[in-house]
Formats: structure tokens, C-alpha cells, sequence
């Protein structure tokens, strides 16, 4: 069997309100919050981008997974915000870590579904035994054009997992994909922020490409929403994922740990991943656990992961993700917040 | 910075890998190539831990250029508990709420950038504990 060995999360203290970005473009706050489900976000500042989130998860997974860093055979980090656009991101957070040079290293790229990705083949790597462990990370400090729907939601964090044979937290029962071409969201070459097709990313994307997912891996697995304790969706906003849980049978009961996003926003690539963090911090073994990501473009991954006894010993080895989301919160202005994200044009 | 100064210094700055002395135990961060104790050639490398106090700070308001977004902000000098210190920018703080023996914590941070084109710089910066 293989699975998650050490999973960790990272998330910026500093967040911006809803309120403050709609003062702003002279929107209408509440409508905001209400249509997107969201009320804050979190925000990078100028010295946190995906490789510090990234080694900073990373940094969490290990200490939950107990093992030294030079078992690791691949580091693979999923983002659509990599800091360069030639040099991988993974290979500053193997040589932080401590993975090298005995290692596997490439990013990933599929929109929001980058990190699962990464996951996904993680633990193929594992599973066919060319490896002991493998790292996958999802992680963004995504952008949204001033005034633009997405920069109501798009914010920063990471989730890393390591995967394994051995001491597993949740073991992988079963795994799915479903991709189409699905033009709903994209960044061409050399544009500083991405475009949306508007309602378009609702039903012939979002809703098809992650309904498609869960319907085809509980088909595979032979289990319905009722067998599992939890279930965590890609999250572009708040109500999306309560909507498509709604659509295939899910309670909000088995939602809300992982259904992170009206305090965080869109963590892009990190957002499922980060979902099945928090998720894992209070669950208990047994717990079955179903993860669909989604990533525009279009395609979504599926797993099953069955809780084990180990979560017991691992979940309080470092800081859980809802203290990361909840306690010590920085509030910014709008001002600060477009310093914050390079939104400023200055002088060279 | 160079990148090639960069990448000599990704031990200490990535991996907070400091030096011992194994002639006399004198500990080095960053580490050196002669032990200024006793003349020593060979160190050991350990890691530093991830967690220091607060010696002394003092807020910088006028900053080199490639430091501005981050304007005003501290530095200080942490102790750690074997006696090492290491100086550092101090993030994630209210400055005028900084107090001297202050327990800081040590967080992955990208520290310089070589305008838009150049090689990014990472190391640590101290995080007022928090957690």
C-alpha cells in the first residue's frame, strides 16, 4: 500500500478583506461576499513567494513524517506561480531541505491542479518501487487583475506531501483523472495576469470536469458519498465547492473541514491540497477521505485516502493548518496589498 | 549578488548548517575555513536550531533600493541557546512592538532580488513566535 508519510502546510499571516478591495473599484461588498462566499484572503508579502511556502510546508511535512530528507527520490512542486519562468522552483526546496543530490526534480503546471498532480505521480513513483519516498507540494501565490473578480480570491499558500510505503497517515485506496480541453481560464506568454472565459469556468468546466472526477472514481472504488467521512474540492471560491458537493450527494458536514477558501481565498494550486491538510488534522483512523482538485484547462484528480492510527502520533508533530488560517492574522490595506503584489508601477 | 556567491553560500543560508572546531569545540555560524580559537582546519557541521531570542534590533528606515517594498523594517541579532548568534531581517512585525529577549523563530524567506532579471537570493528571517 502507499500513501501520505508527512503532509504540512504553509500559509501567509497577512490578509486583505473583501471590503477593502471593493472600496477600492467602487464594487459592492456584499454582493462580493455573498456571490463568491468569501470574505478575506491572504496575502504574500514582497519576501514570501511559492518556493518559501513551499519549503516551509515541506519543512512541516517532515517533521510530521520523521524520516531523513536524503530518502527522498523526487521533489516535484506544483504551481502556476513558479518565481522563475526558466529554473525549477523544486530545486531550491530539495537544497533547503536537504534532498540533494541523489534526487528527482521538475514542476509541475496545470493551472490550479498542479499540486495534485504532483501528488498524482508521487505516488506512482512510490507505488513501482523506483523510490522511497516522493514529495509532492502544491503551492501559489496567484495574482488577479486589479478590479477583476479574481482578485477578490486569489491568495497564497502551500501543502506538501510525502509519500511512501511505510508509517502511512492515510493510505491511497484508489486514484482518477478526468481532462478534457476546456478553455475556461489561461495566462499566455509574457501577460502578468490570467484571463477567465466569466460564467464559462461554472458548468462546462468547474462542474462537469469535477463531477466527472467523483462519479468516476467512486464508480471505480465502488463507494458512495455516504461511505466517506470527508470530502474536500478544488475551492475558486466559497460556494462552488458547497454547490458540487450538493450536486453528487455530499453533506456540508463532510465539507467544511477542508472547505477552507472564504478565510484564505483561492490558493490555486495549493487549494485541495491545503483542503485534505486541515482535513487530516482532525480526522481520526478509519476516516475515509475523498480529494477531487481541479485545474482549468480542464482536468480534475481523484483519491480515496483511508485515515490510519498513525494520524494519532503525526497530526500534533507540527502546527495545524486552521492555526496557520485563524490565529495571529495581519490586516492590510489596499495601498500596502499593491505594494505588496508588485501592482505599482515605479520608476527604475 | 553573484550567483555564484549565492550557491557557496547555500548550506549556511538554505540548511542553517553551522561549523564545531574538532580540535577545540569553538562553533561557527557562518562556518570559517580556520577555527580563530586554536588554528583548527577540520569542523564538524550540525544544524542550527530553528528557534533563538531576541538580542538586540534596530529598525531601518532608509533602505538600499533593492530592500524598499520592505521599508520600514528591523534587524536584529537572535541568540540561540548554544551560545551562537546570527543577525537577520525580522518580518511579520509590529516594530514599535519588538521587546529585547523576544523569542523569534526562523522562517524560509526570499531576502534580496536582482531587480526583475537577476537571480533570486533565499535564506531565513526571524518570525516573532507565535505558535
Amino acid at each position: 500500500m502507499v500513501g501520505i508519510v508527512g503532509y504540512g502546510a504553509m500559509i501567509p499571516r497577512h490578509r486583505i478583506k473583501v471590503e477593502e478591495i471593493a472600496k477600492v473599484w467602487g464594487a459592492d461588498a456584499p454582493s462580493y461576499k455573498k456571490g463568491l462566499m468569501l470574505w478575506q484572503k491572504s496575502v504574500p508579502t514582497p519576501d514570501v513567494d511559492t518556493i518559501t511556502l513551499s519549503v516551509e510546508a515541506t519543512k512541516n511535512a517532515i517533521k510530521r513524517a520523521q524520516i531523513n530528507p536524503k530518502d527522498i527520490g523526487a521533489v516535484y512542486v506544483g504551481s502556476e506561480s513558479h518565481p522563475y519562468a526558466v529554473k525549477p522552483s523544486g530545486t531550491t526546496v530539495a537544497e533547503a531541505i536537504g534532498a540533494v543530490p541523489d534526487c528527482h526534480c521538475a514542476d509541475f503546471e496545470f493551472a490550479c491542479k498542479a499540486g495534485s498532480e504532483a501528488m498524482f505521480v508521487c505516488l506512482g513513483l512510490v507505488k513501482s518501487g523506483y523510490m522511497k519516498y516522493a514529495l509532492a507540494v502544491g503551492g501559489d501565490t496567484s495574482q488577479g487583475a486589479p478590479g477583476d473578480a479574481l482578485e477578490y480570491s486569489a491568495s497564497a499558500g502551500a501543502a506538501a506531501f510525502i509519500m511512501g510505503k511505510t508509517n502511512l497517515i492515510a493510505e491511497a485506496l484508489e486514484t482518477y483523472s478526468f481532462m478534457t480541453d476546456t478553455p475556461d481560464f489561461w495566462r499566455r506568454e509574457h501577460e502578468f495576469y490570467p484571463q477567465h472565459g466569466g460564467r464559462f469556468t461554472g458548468e462546462p468546466a468547474y462542474f462537469r470536469t469535477v463531477t466527472g472526477a467523483a462519479m468516476g472514481i467512486m464508480n471505480k472504488a465502488k463507494m458512495k458519498p455516504k461511505d466517506f467521512k470527508y470530502v474536500i474540492f478544488h475551492q475558486p471560491n466559497g460556494k462552488f465547492p458547497l454547490r458540487v458537493g450538493k450536486m453528487l450527494g455530499f453533506t456540508k458536514k463532510q465539507i467544511e473541514p477542508g472547505w477552507l477558501t472564504p478565510r484564505l481565498g483561492n490558493t490555486y494550486s495549493g487549494s485541495s491540497p491545503l483542503g485534505l491538510t486541515s482535513t487530516l488534522d482532525i480526522s481520526k483512523p478509519g476516516d475515509m477521505i475523498l480529494m477531487i482538485s481541479y485545474g482549468s484547462g480542464a482536468g480534475s484528480d481523484a483519491f480515496v485516502w483511508r485515515v490510519t492510527d498513525r494520524i494519532k502520533e503525526a497530526r500534533d508533530l507540527a502546527v495545524h493548518t486552521t492555526t496557520l488560517l485563524d490565529k495571529n492574522q495581519i490586516f492590510v490595506d489596499y495601498g500596502t496589498y499593491a505594494k505588496y503584489r508588485h501592482k505599482i508601477l515605479k520608476n527604475k | 549578488m553573484f550567483p555564484s556567491r549565492i550557491w557557496r553560500e547555500m548550506p549556511q543560508r538554505y540548511r542553517l548548517e553551522a561549523a564545531v572546531c574538532k580540535k577545540c569545540g569553538k562553533r561557527y555560524y557562518p562556518p570559517r575555513l580556520v577555527c580563530a580559537e586554536c588554528g583548527g582546519r577540520q569542523f564538524d557541521t550540525y544544524v542550527l536550531p530553528e528557534e533563538g531570542k531576541l538580542l538586540t534590533f534596530t529598525v531601518i528606515r532608509t533602505p538600499a533600493s533593492q530592500f524598499s517594498d520592505l521599508a520600514p523594517y528591523a534587524m536584529g541579532i537572535i541568540k540561540f541557546d548554544d551560545g551562537l548568534q546570527m543577525m537577520g531581517q525580522i518580518a511579520d512585525c509590529d516594530i514599535d512592538k519588538l521587546k529585547i529577549g523576544q523569542k523569534m523563530r526562523l522562517e524560509f524567506r526570499k531576502i534580496q532580488t536582482d531587480d526583475t532579471h537577476g537571480v533570486l537570493s533565499y535564506a531565513y528571517k526571524f518570525i516573532p513566535k507565535w505558535y
